[in-house]
């Protein structure tokens, strides 16, 4: 008689993993500012996992948290101000949040790997492009500075710069946008990283790049099967490349799903709002449809659920009983106490009911 | 860049012009005869006080005067005597090599110490480390450098007998308090410059990037913050360089020092004025000199910067 072994599928990264459970998970992950003027509670209970070869967006709009999500994940959280109250970030089954620092500094760049949004700020203004590529190299695989630079010029072409050769030695005020942010990514991806998060990757650029960089981006991840993560707040991005969406609202996932799912059947009254404020070509009515208020104050979470304030389908419950994230079908979760009837398009709002 | 090299060596030309006509006619001014002055108690003669008149132009108007000063440093090079018949050019060359050692000792010291002190207090902002270098750097640059100077001779020079506190017989321990009252002010400067913008780069997005390449804290704070902290810095140092001889005048008489700011100074009161020009037009070329090399270093240091 044989027991079956406990499943362990090879590690794809360094042997060190102990590889159980998805890539990247996401555990109850609490985040908090002190400042002089109160707590204010960035994420609150915030959970989501990502594997291999997978893009997940995190969708969400200013203040809801996605930025601090991606810092904390990075291990780049200014702290103080902030201060991780609590919960787990398990990456390959190991929790960054419990590393020595040393061993997390290893994890950045080389494992865990970040784009950031504005490409100009975010690249050193006095060193050579080339040069801030190649440091990768240098630094983590002891590379001489000759080899480095090949690899860099290397990377260079591959993310689509015309002639890197003559270019390695450039600075970013010298490049465009798009080839600056090219830069950025050749950068993070240097070291062929599991996972990638990319903060609003496209948002500083024009519409005509965006594609091209959102592209870019999805095939290096095809490539080197990386987990991907996708910090924006425009839903068209979202939709051309997404596997899953996370919907982040005060902090916390609204709801989740796979990408075709939760454009034909929302589950959570915020992704509906934010869904029918999309302008459209085929629609007749000359205003957009915003929902209507402002996110919560970080420093006063209203009791209950938080969207409450603004829905137009809250009641008492949903005032003093905060929803949980819980399953509609599968793997689609809602964390809204009507979820089967938003996704079933059961509920009416108040004033529809009246009339 | 050649062409930007010429047009600021040609602005030069005005700035001496201007420099030397003020030095030569606040000495001009002054009251009492230099002539009467070197005889002293001694008598001297109508005729001997005539002759060194017309030999020094002093019945000259004062622009001839000047004129004819300046022709003479220009065509021939020569930087005229001294009422005792010293050549000036000869006074220089003694006094340079003493006020050059006493600059570049307070330069190096205001360079280093003000950049270690601006690092430390940066980097452990708000700490013990942070607050002592600041309350230090504020007593050090609000006491006037006069006591700074006593204070140093004081305790380190008769007290402690660690260094000689006047004279430059000794070598290079002579230059080193001298150096460091020099230095004072401007290391104070330098720290406090340097912290805050080196404060300000750590919070930036490029430095955010480092950290997110699994770069090592001291290596973030040294490549990527510190080396665009230096430019604002570096330009400062050279400014100062640039003044720091004139600096020497203060320094050079209370410590005793027969170098050139010393010299100004005697000269000054013996109103000998051919030195004092002498001596004011190399304080001036070496400021336009000085202050050039900064502007291109200026580019070195900053890729964004392109002169032409």
């Amino acid at each position: 008689m044989t027991t079956t072994p406990p499943s362990t599928p090879p590690a794809s990264g360094p042997g060190a993993f102990a590889s159980s459970g998805p890539l990247l998970e996401v555990k109850d992950l609490h985040v908090e500012f002190r400042t002089k003027s109160g707590v204010a509670q960035a994420i609150n209970g915030l959970n989501f996992s990502l594997e291999a070869g997978e893009t997940l967006a995190i969708l969400g709009e200013s203040g809801s948290g996605k930025s601090v999500t991606a810092q904390t994940i990075m291990g780049i959280l200014d702290m103080p101000p902030g201060h991780i109250a609590g919960g787990e970030i398990r990456y390959r089954g190991q929790d960054l949040l419990a590393m020595k620092p040393e061993q997390r500094r290893l994890l950045r760049g080389v494992n865990i790997s970040m784009i950031f949004q504005d490409a100009l700020s975010s690249l050193n203004p006095v060193l050579p492009v080339g040069w801030q590529i190649a440091e990768m190299f240098r630094v983590h695989q002891k590379m001489k500075r000759k080899a480095a630079r090949e690899r860099a010029i290397g990377l260079m072409k591959r993310v689509g710069i015309p002639a890197p050769e003559q270019r390695v030695g450039d600075y970013p005020h010298q490049f465009s946008g798009g080839m600056r942010q090219r830069i950025m990514i050749a950068m993070a991806i240097a070291l062929e990283p599991d996972v990638l998060i990319a903060d609003e990757p496209t948002t500083a650029l024009d519409v005509t790049v965006q594609a091209q960089v959102m592209r870019l981006l999805k095939d290096l991840q095809t490539e080197n099967n990386m987990g991907l993560i996708l910090i924006t707040h425009d839903l068209g991005v979202v939709a051309d490349v997404a596997d899953k969406i996370a919907v982040m609202y005060a902090g916390r996932v609204m709801e989740a799903s796979d990408v075709y799912e939760i454009y034909a059947k929302p589950g959570h009254p915020y992704t509906k709002g934010l869904l029918e404020s999309l302008p459209r070509l085929d629609s007749a009515e000359t205003r957009l449809n915003a929902i209507p208020g402002l996110p919560p104050s970080l420093t006063d979470m209203p009791t209950g659920c938080p969207f409450s304030p603004r829905c137009p389908y809250a009641t008492d419950l949903c005032r003093n009983e905060l929803p949980e994230l819980l399953p509609i079908v599968g793997q689609h979760t809602s964390a809204c106490h009507y979820r089967d009837d938003i996704y079933h398009g059961r509920l009416q709002t108040p004033e529809e009911a009246q009339t | 860049m050649t062409g930007y090299i010429i047009r600021r060596l040609l602005q030069f030309i005005p700035v001496l012009l201007v420099a030397t006509l003020i030095v030569y006619a606040m000495v001009f001014l002054m009251p009492g005869d230099p002539i009467r002055a070197l005889a002293g108690d001694r008598p001297m003669s109508e005729q001997v006080q005539a002759q060194l008149r017309d030999q020094y132009n002093l019945d000259d108007p004062f622009l001839v005067q000047y004129g004819k000063y300046m022709w003479g440093v220009f065509t021939q090079g020569d930087f005229g005597t001294t009422f005792q018949g010293r050549p000036v050019l000869d006074i220089i060359r003694q006094g340079l090599p003493i006020t050059l050692t006493l600059a570049a000792v307070a330069f190096v010291f205001q360079a280093v110490i003000g950049t270690i002190a601006g690092i430390l207090a940066a980097v452990y902002k708000d700490s013990f480390v942070d607050r002592f270098v600041q309350v230090s750097l504020v007593i050090v640059v609000a006491l006037p450098t006069l006591a700074i100077a006593f204070l140093l001779q004081l305790t380190f020079g008769l007290n402690l007998g660690w260094f000689p506190i006047a004279g430059t017989r000794e070598g290079f321990v002579s230059y080193i308090l001298p150096g460091i009252v020099l230095a004072a002010v401007s290391t104070g400067i330098v720290a406090r410059m340097l912290r805050s913008e080196l404060i300000e780069a750590l919070q930036s997005d490029y430095v955010r990037t480092a950290t997110a390449k699994g770069m090592k804290r001291s290596r973030v704070v040294t490549r990527h913050g510190l080396r665009n902290s230096l430019i604002p810095v570096v330009t400062f140092l050279g400014a100062d360089l640039a003044t720091m001889l004139a600096g020497t005048v203060l320094v050079e008489s209370v410590f005793n020092m027969q170098g050139l700011g010393g010299q100004v100074f005697r000269s000054i009161q013996a109103q000998e004025n051919t030195i004092v020009v002498g001596i004011v037009i190399l304080f001036v070329l070496f400021y336009v000199v000085v202050n050039l090399i900064v502007d291109l270093l200026y580019a070195v240091l900053d890729p964004r910067i392109r002169y032409d």
